[in-house]
């Protein structure tokens, strides 16, 4: 096959055995790869109702088509999809850096990680050889320190490593699952399900050729895109990088602060994307096959946290700084560190530590609580703290590394309301309040409150549509993007090039066919792009979620942006929420409930999918 | 052929200021030499050790080149128009000594030949130099690597001076 490994392999922890078994012909240009297939494998090798940590729960590691090869951003993803122990529907997430090359390489394009292992365990791959080893002398130990020694012990510098920290082996329910040192698929909690498995790392080497259908063409064709990398399309990810955010959403009055209770920040300018490439950015490097260069790698020149190096992205600045009331960025970078130390997710944690701020500033959780620390807005002392507390679940930080829906049940006292979180996955730095088009699109992500499900703060953010107001007819957006953004994750581009390919669908499945020497058109592609939100979607109906479940968060619908800005005043009522889905569900051709009708399944090739809404009689 | 003076010898140089370890040169590499992608089978190999820390390595053209000294088969000569490398497959045993012999990693084992490869700079034409995204590689004699480190050492030492003298 090109692109395509051809091969899905299991490997049961509990009694060690592994199975091979071809990728099925179909699945490829069906579901495309990375979360499309990982979410059908996830369907169909699950049973409903599990518990995420039982040894049920199938964890699925998945390559895309494009991994391996010299595409530019998509030779080197991964995916991991799950059962969220934050939402109890479907998880997942991407990562980049050079881990899922070399998993290509190694002739994979998904492995199913079933049951649990008795003790502390590595997988090791190296090519068809699949090894269960010894992790008792990893475990406790950090993801780079992790992936360090297994190169050592391993004794090849080539070899890429995912594992989980501290965070994940003690079912925090935000731990990520890092590759290559600070890369990261952070949401939806898959390091804690990883965790449940003892299963501390997964390390690759692959000595195969991948092949690619139309080698000439491809070639071509990737030189267009490197050129395309060069021009106005990546121009943000190659400067200021995506803190360039900052300032222009301080501007529109949409920039959380302190756990939404403001829109703007007064410290904007000192946690701004200017300032952070003036002061800290000391070299913007690239992943595998990547000819953008994003990831600007910060350095504290100074002061106490001197010497500390990470890779610092808005959302992470955003949760780690402004949500927590943050305008030192030598103390957010210092987060960051901490936060790829334990191997927790940077978004979420923010939301945690921002919402445990929220409630001390209330009364809600006390000096008693807090064990004396000053949990005030600002406190960057205690952000620190307060991440080592929740990544190893001591004092507070056990409750807290539940995540602020089960933390916020737990505390009670009415800390539901500070609780910004949907479908239990804490929110992302957009104040959805004044970014109604965005708004829709966090509610009904099918994994939760996410920006990169939809990209639908970028009409609002454009001014292309008035952001205060939501208008029928707007869902049309939001499915346009989802469908997208689906395809590019299953494809696996990074989703910092979705600039690059001018022509949308067109592009990419021209992109797929070079690849694969599959013919796609770019309907079918489109169609598959659909299909896939449709499958994350009736796993989701499968696990018991619905309308009540395409929520926001209290704060959005209750608590008008009071900042003397032009954003003052706005939130989202019950009434414009109503509107927003049944737009929206309509539009998707789903029932009231927001169930997929059998005919939409069947229009989407899904019949073998329809039992999961029949019984229900829907229609 | 007339002899070449081996000054003008130009090999493919890596700006440790501008390389991020990106490994573009491996793919160009290994699907022009071998239509696939494999970085095993690549010339040149990327070593990263730290995100502030990234190299891509490749054959330096030594003189004498302790790889061809250390060939017990006398598989490996160089050539005195260009000063690459250039490995008699018939002899080469993969033995490895070469291997061994070269401070710089640049000799790489073919994973299923078995013979030994080393960049052969794509006759004067190198396709890594070609595709590098960053223009970080560049195909250049030792002369004009001496000229730039000289250039840069001189900007680093008037740094003050030359943001007043208009050049």
């Amino acid at each position: 096959m090109f692109g395509y490994a051809g091969r899905i392999t299991r490997v049961d922890l509990s009694s060690g055995k592994v199975r091979h078994e071809p990728l099925r012909e179909d699945f490829g240009k069906t579901y495309i790869g990375g979360i499309g297939l990982g979410m059908r494998l996830l369907l169909d090798n699950s049973k409903p109702g599990i518990d995420p940590f039982s040894p049920e729960n199938p964890l699925i590691l998945a390559t895309g088509p494009f991994s391996g090869t010299m595409a530019p951003t998509a030779g080197n993803g991964h995916a991991f999809v799950t059962k969220s122990p934050q939402s109890f529907g479907v998880a997942e997430a991407k990562s980049h850096g050079f881990f899922g090359g070399e998993m290509k390489r190694a002739g994979y394009d998904a492995v199913i990680f079933e049951g649990r292992a008795e003790k502390p365990t590595y997988v090791w791959i190296d090519d068809d050889s699949i090894q269960l080893m010894d992790a008792q002398h990893l475990w406790g130990k950090s993801p780079q320190e992790t992936e360090e020694t297994i190169r050592d012990d391993l004794g090849d510098i080539y070899v890429r490593v995912a594992s989980i920290g501290e965070a994940g082996e003690k079912l925090v329910r935000l731990a990520a699952i890092l590759n290559d040192k600070s890369r990261a698929c952070g949401r939806c909690g898959v390091g804690a399900v990883m965790g449940s498995k003892n299963l501390k790392a997964i390390a690759f080497r692959g000595s195969r050729d991948v092949q690619v259908a139309k080698i000439d063409e491809f070639m071509e064709f990737v030189k267009m895109i490197h050129e395309r990398m060069k021009g106005p399309a990546a121009r943000k990810y190659r400067t200021l990088g995506t803190p360039e955010n900052v300032l222009v959403l301080n501007s529109l009055g949409a920039l959380p602060t302190r756990n939404f209770t403001n829109a703007t920040f007064e410290g904007a300018d000192r946690v701004s994307g200017e300032y952070l490439n003036e002061r800290f950015v000391s070299k913007i490097i690239g992943c595998l096959s990547c000819a953008m260069r994003c990831e600007h790698i910060a350095v504290v020149p100074e002061g106490e946290y001197k010497g500390t190096v990470s890779r610092l992205e808005y959302e992470s600045l955003w949760a780690l700084g402004i949500n927590c009331g943050i305008d030192r960025l030598d103390a957010i970078i210092k987060a960051m560190d901490v936060c790829n130390y334990y191997g927790i997710d940077s978004i979420s944690a923010g939301g945690v530590v921002g919402f445990a701020m929220d409630c001390y500033e209330h009364g809600i959780l006390t000096d008693k609580d807090t064990g004396g620390m000053d949990l005030s807005f600002g406190n960057h002392n205690a952000v620190l703290d307060t991440l080592k507390m929740m990544s190893t679940r001591e004092g507070l930080g056990d409750i807290l590394a539940e995540g602020v829906k089960i933390a916020a049940e737990k505390i009670g006292n009415g800390a539901e309301n500070y609780a910004n979180h949907i479908k239990g996955v804490e929110m992302t730095g957009y104040d959805i309040r004044s970014l109604k088009t965005a708004a829709l699109g966090y509610a009904v992500s099918f994994r939760g409150a996410d920006h990169n499900r939809h990209g639908s703060y970028s009409p609002d953010v454009a001014g292309k549509v008035n952001r205060f107001k939501y208008e029928k007819g707007r869902a049309k957006i939001v499915m346009d993007t989802e469908d997208l953004y689906t395809v590019i994750d299953s494809l696996i581009v990074c989703k910092f090039s979705r600039g690059t390919y001018y022509e949308g669908f067109k592009d990419l499945a021209k992109y797929y066919t070079l690849v694969t020497g599959i013919e796609m058109t770019p309907e079918e592609l489109r169609l598959a792009g659909e299909r896939i939100n449709n499958v994350g979607r009736l796993y989701n109906v499968r696990e018991g979620l619905s309308r009540k479940d395409d929520s926001l968060p209290v704060k959005v619908m209750t608590v008008p942006i009071p900042d003397e800005t032009v954003s003052k005043g706005s939130h989202v009522t019950q009434a414009e929420l109503d509107l927003m889905l049944d737009d929206y569900y309509a539009t998707r051709g789903w029932t009231k409930e927001g169930v997929p009708t059998t005919e939409k399944l069947r229009q989407l090739q899904l019949d073998d999918l329809t039992y999961i809404v029949k019984p229900e009689k829907r229609e | 052929m007339a002899a070449v003076s081996k000054s003008k010898w130009k090999l493919v140089y890596a700006d440790p200021e501008k390389c991020v370890g990106c490994a573009v040169c491996e793919f160009a590499c290994s699907k022009d030499n071998e239509k696939a992608f494999n970085p095993m089978k690549s010339r040149i190999r990327v070593v990263r050790m730290h995100p502030l820390v990234n190299l891509s390595v490749t054959c330096r053209l030594c003189d004498p080149a302790p790889c061809v000294l250390a060939c017990p088969r006398d598989a490996l000569e160089q050539s005195e128009q260009t000063g690459v490398i250039l490995v008699d497959d018939d002899k080469c045993d993969g033995c490895g000594w070469c291997i061994e012999a070269c401070d710089y990693g640049a000799v790489v084992l073919h994973p299923e030949l078995r013979k030994v490869r080393i960049c052969d700079l794509c006759d004067g034409d190198p396709e890594c130099v070609k595709w590098c995204p960053e223009e970080c590689l560049d195909f250049v004699t030792k002369d004009a690597i001496a000229q730039k480190q000289r250039v840069g050492i001189v900007q680093k030492m008037f740094k003050e001076a030359l943001k007043m003298v208009p050049l």
